[in-house]
Parts: C-alpha cells; sequence; structure tokens
C-alpha cells in the first residue's frame, strides 16, 4: 500500500462498515456460540430485546432525555464561563500569568474525586450533575481556548493596527473572530467529553438517566440492559458530534472555503 | 516642508540567551517628500523591512525618531497605511468588508462605506469578487484586495514591503504596473521596500539604497523617467544604465552579506 495515498469515498464508508459488522459478528460468535457464560455477557439479540423492552416498558428515553440534558446544561454552564475566560488569558498576558498556574492545576483534579464534595454541598439533584460536568469540563476549555487565543496570526493583529484598530477593537474584530472556528471545534471536543463525565455523576448517587440504569441492572446482572445503556450513549454523543461539526460548517464558511 | 522625516533612526535587538546584541540598522536619517515614491532597495537581512515597520509603528527605533507630517510616531495608526508580504487579509471577512475594515474602525456609516469600498474595488479591477473569501483568491488578488484596503483609509503615507515577493514573475510585473498606475493618477506618497532591483527602479521616483547589515544608507538615486511608465520601459537604455549602477551597488552588499553569514544560515 501506497503511503498517504487518498481513499475514495465509496471504498472508505466500506471499510469504516466492515468494521463495526466484524465487531457484532465477533460478538454474536462468542456469545450464541457459548464461548463465554451469558450472565457476563448478553448476545446481541436479547441485548436488542432488552432494548426494545427498556424503552418501551421502563420508559428508558425519559433517562436519555435527562442525561442530554444534563450534559447540554453541564456544558452550557461550563462554556459561559470558561470562552469569555479563555480568551481574555489569550489576549492579556497579566491575566494569563494571574490564572493560568491555578487552571492547570485545577485540571488535574478528577471530576469524579469531587462527586462526593458536590453531594454534600448541592444535593443528589440536578445541580450537583450539571457542577460535576461543569468541575469536568470548564478548566479544559480555558486552557485550550487561551492557548489558540494566545497564537492569533500576529500579522493580522498589525494589520488591524495599521488600518485604525484599537486595543479594544483588535480583541474584538481581530483575535475573537479570527479564533472563533476553533473554539467551537473545541467546545465540540470537550462536549464529548461531558458525556463521560455525566454517566459518572449519574453512577453515584442518582435515581434517574443512562448512568442510573445501567447501575440499576448491573445488580440484577442484565448485561444486554448494560450494553444497550453504552450503545445509546456512543449513538448520541455521535450525532451531536455531527450535529455540531454541521453547525461550525455553517457557522465559519470562511474557514473552508 | 518634508511629508516624512526620518531622524538618526537606529534598532539594536537584544542578545539571544546572553549573547551580543544585534544591531540591524545604523542610525538613518532620510526626507521624504509628499508624494514622492520611494524604493528602498537592499539585501535580504539588511534591515529595510525594520526601517519600515518602525515608521509603521509596530516596532519602536532604539534611537532616533520619525516625523510624519511634524508628528512623532508612536504608535501605529490608520495615518500609514500598511501592506505586508504575507498575505494578511482577514480571512473572515469578504473582500469588500476587508476593503470596509478601517473605514469601519473609524466608524463611518455602512452607506457611506458602501460608496468608497465600491470604488476601490473598482480600482484594484476585482468588479465581480467583492463578497469572495480571501482563501479562494489567487495571491496577486489578495495582494490587490490589501492594497485597496490600505487605500481606503487615505493614509498620508503608503509603506508596502516586499508586497508582491510571494508572486511568480508575471503577476508580479502585472501588480508593479497596476500599483503605479494608482500612483499616478492618484498621487500619494509611497515607501515601498523591495529587494528586486528592476522593481525598485521601475516603481520609484527615487531609490535609496541599503548596505549589508547594519543597514545604513549606501546611496540615494533620482529616477527620472518619465510617467506614465510602460512595462516596455524596463528594456530602455536608460533603464539598463540604472539597472547596472544599482546591480553594482547591491552586489557589493550581496557578498558582504553572504561573506558574514555562515555557510549553514
Amino acid at each position: 500500500m501506497r503511503p498517504l495515498h487518498p481513499l475514495s469515498p465509496g471504498l472508505r464508508t466500506v471499510l469504516g462498515i466492515s468494521f463495526f459488522v466484524l465487531f457484532i459478528l465477533f460478538w454474536a460468535w462468542i456469545t450464541l456460540g457459548g464461548h463465554v457464560n451469558r450472565i457476563f455477557l448478553a448476545d446481541p439479540l436479547s441485548m436488542l430485546r432488552d432494548g426494545w423492552r427498556l424503552l418501551v416498558e421502563d420508559r428508558f428515553w425519559l433517562d436519555i432525555l435527562i442525561t442530554i440534558w444534563r450534559v447540554f446544561g453541564g456544558f452550557v454552564l461550563a462554556s459561559v464561563v470558561a470562552v469569555p475566560l479563555g480568551i481574555a488569558m489569550g489576549a492579556w498576558k497579566p491575566v494569563e500569568a494571574f490564572l493560568e498556574p491555578f487552571v492547570s492545576f485545577a485540571r488535574y483534579l478528577p471530576a469524579s474525586a469531587f462527586i462526593p464534595l458536590l453531594i454534600l454541598w448541592a444535593g443528589i439533584g440536578e445541580l450537583e450533575k450539571l457542577l460535576v460536568i461543569f468541575v469536568g469540563s470548564v478548566f479544559q476549555i480555558i486552557l485550550i481556548i487561551a492557548v489558540k487565543v494566545g497564537s492569533t496570526r500576529r500579522d493580522l493583529v498589525e494589520a488591524a493596527y495599521t488600518l485604525g484598530s484599537t486595543n479594544n477593537s483588535i480583541v474584538k474584530r481581530v483575535i475573537m473572530p479570527a479564533n472563533a472556528p476553533e473554539i467551537a471545534e473545541t467546545l465540540r471536543l470537550v462536549l464529548g467529553w461531558a458525556w463521560t463525565y455525566v454517566i459518572v455523576a449519574e453512577l453515584i448517587g442518582s435515581s434517574s438517566g443512562i448512568g442510573y440504569m445501567i447501575i440499576n441492572s448491573q445488580s440484577r446482572l442484565a448485561t444486554g440492559q448494560i450494553i444497550f445503556g453504552i450503545i445509546v450513549i456512543g449513538l448520541i454523543g455521535l450525532l451531536s458530534d455531527f450535529a455540531f461539526k454541521a453547525f461550525n460548517r455553517w457557522l465559519f464558511p470562511w474557514s473552508l472555503a | 516642508m518634508s511629508k516624512l522625516l526620518i531622524e538618526g533612526v537606529s534598532r539594536t535587538f537584544a542578545g539571544v540567551r546572553g549573547g551580543q546584541p544585534v544591531r540591524a540598522l545604523m542610525p538613518i536619517d532620510m526626507a521624504v517628500a509628499a508624494n514622492d515614491f520611494i524604493t528602498i532597495l537592499g539585501p535580504s537581512g539588511c534591515g529595510k523591512s525594520t526601517l519600515l515597520r518602525i515608521v509603521a509603528g509596530l516596532e519602536a527605533p532604539s534611537e532616533g525618531r520619525v516625523l510624519l507630517d511634524g508628528k512623532a510616531v508612536t504608535r501605529p495608526g490608520p495615518d500609514r497605511g500598511m501592506v505586508f508580504q504575507s498575505y494578511t487579509l482577514f480571512p473572515w471577512l469578504t473582500v469588500a468588508e476587508n476593503i470596509a475594515f478601517g473605514l469601519r474602525e473609524r466608524g463611518m456609516a455602512q452607506k457611506e462605506r458602501e460608496g468608497i469600498v465600491a470604488s476601490y474595488v473598482d480600482l484594484v479591477g476585482l468588479k465581480g469578487f467583492e463578497n469572495h473569501w480571501p482563501k479562494q483568491l489567487s495571491g496577486g488578488m489578495q495582494q490587490r484586495t490589501a492594497i485597496a484596503r490600505a487605500l481606503a483609509n487615505d493614509p498620508e503615507i503608503l509603506l508596502l514591503d516586499e508586497p508582491f515577493g510571494a508572486l511568480d514573475n508575471q503577476t508580479r510585473g502585472l501588480m508593479q504596473e497596476l500599483l503605479l498606475g494608482i500612483w499616478e493618477r492618484r498621487k500619494k506618497t509611497v515607501l515601498f521596500v523591495t529587494h528586486d532591483i528592476e522593481e525598485a527602479i521601475f516603481m520609484a521616483s527615487r531609490v535609496i539604497v541599503m548596505t549589508a547589515r547594519p543597514g545604513r544608507i549606501k546611496s540615494d538615486v533620482a529616477i527620472d523617467l518619465p510617467h506614465p511608465r510602460h512595462y516596455t520601459l524596463k528594456t530602455s537604455a536608460e533603464f539598463s544604465a540604472l539597472k547596472a549602477r544599482l546591480t553594482e551597488d547591491i552586489r557589493i552588499e550581496a557578498m558582504r552579506t553572504a561573506e558574514a553569514q555562515p555557510a549553514t544560515a
């Protein structure tokens, strides 16, 4: 095979799908073929059956909705705080010097370790779930955006100065629009991470949501339901990612032209 | 009175990692008359771009000062329009919006901007491309837009830092004629930095030749070729004589630059 040689779109799709097919075939073979104990791993067919029952009888779609709401709520909360801070840190070096060491430290604090504290402070209600996602996302967004903004093309900034821009309009009319697509990309990336935090938040001290269903199914050894829950998370993540990507493309046609 | 006065401007860069400070520019004195087209010609690394950036206010001189219409330059401003060698159009703005950028910064109303933008789009021959993104334009078209963007602000002086340096030879020739044509019609004080001898002569009413680093003025040559200039001028006898003279001047400096640098540089 020639390295770096491009692939036709059709072949790309076929190859991409064929791995899913192989994966499911392998899963079916080890479960239906009796190579693993049914108690530990459900087969694909009973997974689908369990999933259908969950949706129809146990109103699992309500759990899905509540999880989606938590992810987006926490994510929007984190973005509203982090985007302006990240821009400020990237644009003004004193702000960066003041905040960067703390944010870098806070970034390594695992969001899941905060759950006991957050439960003490905010109870086990919705606020606590939002805060877990907030804590998990906010520092990451701040840092990535600060770095991107800090590497704004200097020649564009200089050109704007020679056209009469003031310091404030450099931030508003050059730094912000120049980095807007990258900021949007960062948010898309972090939204993916937010999905992992929400499940952790729901595994502990929760009575609703996809994570709650999963932990609940564990005690009943309903591995089919667990796998169904995991697949639902993956699908929603994939869909929101697609939507986000399409939205970014629509918002910033100039970056693709 | 001179439009632009450069008084004893020098520039020294601090040494890297405790090394010796590097002198980029020896003190330079220069007076530019209104509506003059000055080209600054020098080998690469001679500090000609540094000099231009000091006039623009993007860098501070180590000594000396720059006066535009008698006022000292301390920071960049819209009275000194600049065209860079790199493509510096704002990629998120269309051609028309790029040209309108300075006018918008000045707080001009949309309606008033539109008329000015249209006239400059016309001037640089970009009719029909007003709504294109910079990425959709060729290098020559991007630089034409950059010239229009700088001129739309109606600056007191236009500074150009090897604006056609990244373009192919044919496009470069056309761009020279375009810019010269604009200058012949609209009159503007221009400082144009280049390392291309032909370009320096063709465009200029005066060529300033700079020495190898640390740069100082080696010669100051008036170019009395008639206007309007046509590209065929480049093959005339007078042009060749000027070219021969400047080639000799610049060659010595280029050799000095080459000798001063280690082979790996």
